[in-house]
């Protein structure tokens, strides 16, 4: 008999290889960067500023850090939150402190990316615990686990080698729960005798968590996306088309200065705009924006957009002398905001790879597409314009 | 809030409930609650929530659970196609 999902399990085995291989989303949030390799790691100063003393344990002393972020650790967040630095900003792995804690405090185990660390302490303050940092490279957790970084070998590495069960009398250790995808939880008590637990998604619910006896609520489970979550993670989106758009800008200026007067404010701006729908507007406004593919979302918008600079223009009505440039904007404009709505999904937190494949199946054709007739005709328009 | 959904019908999760014991540990791991315990076993609720992380097939101890896990993410995706055959990893652009 044949068997019905015969298709989808060759499909299954195919991407076995990229399965075996999972990583990470591209969300400052969910993400840092891994380090050159060979090279000798450099960690973010211990300095005053994030460390408040040393505690005396059976293994040596070790760092109590604070719970109430500093001026620079607020400015180290707003630098990395706009990619800036992001990638070196990283503390050494190994075993920290907040509060008094003792043998019977609960571990709780993140990753060596400074801005989740610091997200972890400052939730923590009034709590006597150790926070056991794994050498995630510079990643948050989720995106870690997704690499297998925050992962099994790494916590065994780490318990051992910070000899955790010198320090505690418990044997047990507090995962977040974004680093699931790369534990095995059952694994990780095989091989130490540290029983895991999945304390919750967000840092905040920590002390709610412990004080209910290590239970998370369904709602401590859940991973949200909510309207603030969005709006930050816009900063870098916005981040990097604007560095292409301001050297496109300067050499548009510098030629006209030539005398060949390719740029004029009015001809530019539905061009940033375009980048702002994509990049600002359909992350913010993602959820009440009519369908689901993130491109056709961005396409959606970019094409009222480009209705709106074409009337503002004047081009529309279409003219037999205004239909070329009309048509330029209606081809680049969506295809603009939508490539870059598209690149959303990454930092989103509900997509799945396939969902993502399935969607740049069809969007990214299309957006080639429409960018590319667009870019003819812009040529035809500049060149009847000289 | 208004609840996201991405497209339908994508997801690889494939569960064997006959290899379930009932541990919870998806439900657990999960941060969609697409898993939840009945009569000692999971089920599968609303696969369309699934984003394929892989936190409940890396957590069940019965290998109950199969997921192809990966990044949902649209540079990512396009960056390893460039590359060649590289798997879609984190390629924040910095």
């Amino acid at each position: 008999m044949a068997d019905p999902n015969a298709d989808q399990k060759k499909d299954f085995e195919k991407d076995e290889q990229r399965a075996t291989r999972p990583s990470c989303e591209s969300s400052p949030e969910f993400c840092g960067r891994t380090s050159g390799q060979g090279k000798e790691e450099k960690y973010h100063e211990e300095s005053k500023q994030w460390i408040e003393r040393l505690t005396v344990t059976p293994v040596g002393p070790i760092p109590v850090v604070r719970t109430k972020l500093g001026r620079q650790d607020i400015l180290g967040k707003v630098k990395v939150r706009f990619g800036i630095g992001r990638m070196s900003y990283k503390i050494k792995p190994g075993l920290y402190a907040v509060g008094n804690p003792g043998p019977g405090s609960p571990v709780l185990v993140s990753a060596n990316y400074k801005l989740s660390f610091d997200t972890l302490r400052s939730k923590l303050a009034g709590l006597d615990a150790w926070i056991l940092v794994l050498d995630t490279k510079g990643i948050n957790v989720w995106c870690a686990a997704g690499k297998g970084t925050f992962g099994t070998e790494e916590l065994v590495y780490r318990i051992e080698d910070s000899a955790l069960n010198r320090v505690v009398s418990h044997r047990t250790v507090i995962l977040p729960q974004l680093g699931a995808p790369g534990v095995a939880a059952h694994e990780v008590a095989r091989q130490t005798r540290f029983k895991v637990i999945y304390g919750p998604v967000r840092a905040a619910d920590i002390n709610n968590f412990l004080t209910a006896g290590m239970k998370a609520t369904p709602e401590m489970r859940l991973v949200k996306f909510g309207l603030k979550d969005r709006f930050v993670l816009t900063a870098l989106e916005l981040a990097n088309p604007f560095k292409y758009l301001v050297v496109a800008t300067a050499v548009l200026w510098i030629l006209s200065l030539l005398g060949l007067h390719l740029f004029s404010w009015k001809g530019w701006y539905p061009y940033l705009g375009a980048i702002l729908i994509g990049a600002f507007l359909v992350p913010v406004l993602l959820p009440w924006i009519p369908g689901r593919a993130f491109a056709w979302k961005g396409w959606l918008l970019g094409i009222l957009w480009a209705a709106w600079a074409n009337i503002h223009h004047g081009l529309v009505p279409l003219t037999p002398s205004s239909w070329q440039p009309a048509l330029v904007y209606f081809l680049l404009l969506p295809a603009i905001s939508a490539f870059l709505a598209m690149g959303f999904t990454g930092s989103s937190t509900y997509t799945s790879l396939s969902g993502v494949l399935k969607e740049m199946r069809y969007a990214v054709p299309a957006i080639l597409a429409s960018a590319s007739i667009g870019i003819v005709f812009l040529a035809i328009v500049f060149i009847r314009a000289l | 809030m208004r609840e996201h959904r991405h497209l339908r019908n994508v997801a690889t999760l494939a569960y064997n409930p006959n290899l379930c014991t009932g541990c919870g540990m998806c439900a657990e791991v999960c941060p969609h609650a697409v898993f939840s315990i009945q009569d000692k076993k999971a089920r599968v609720g609303d696969r369309d929530l699934c984003m394929e992380c892989g936190a409940c097939a890396k957590n069940c101890p019965f290998a109950a659970i199969s997921v192809r896990p990966g990044v949902g993410c649209a540079w990512a995706i396009l960056i390893s196609e460039i590359k060649g055959r590289e798997a879609p990893t984190c390629g924040c652009p910095e």
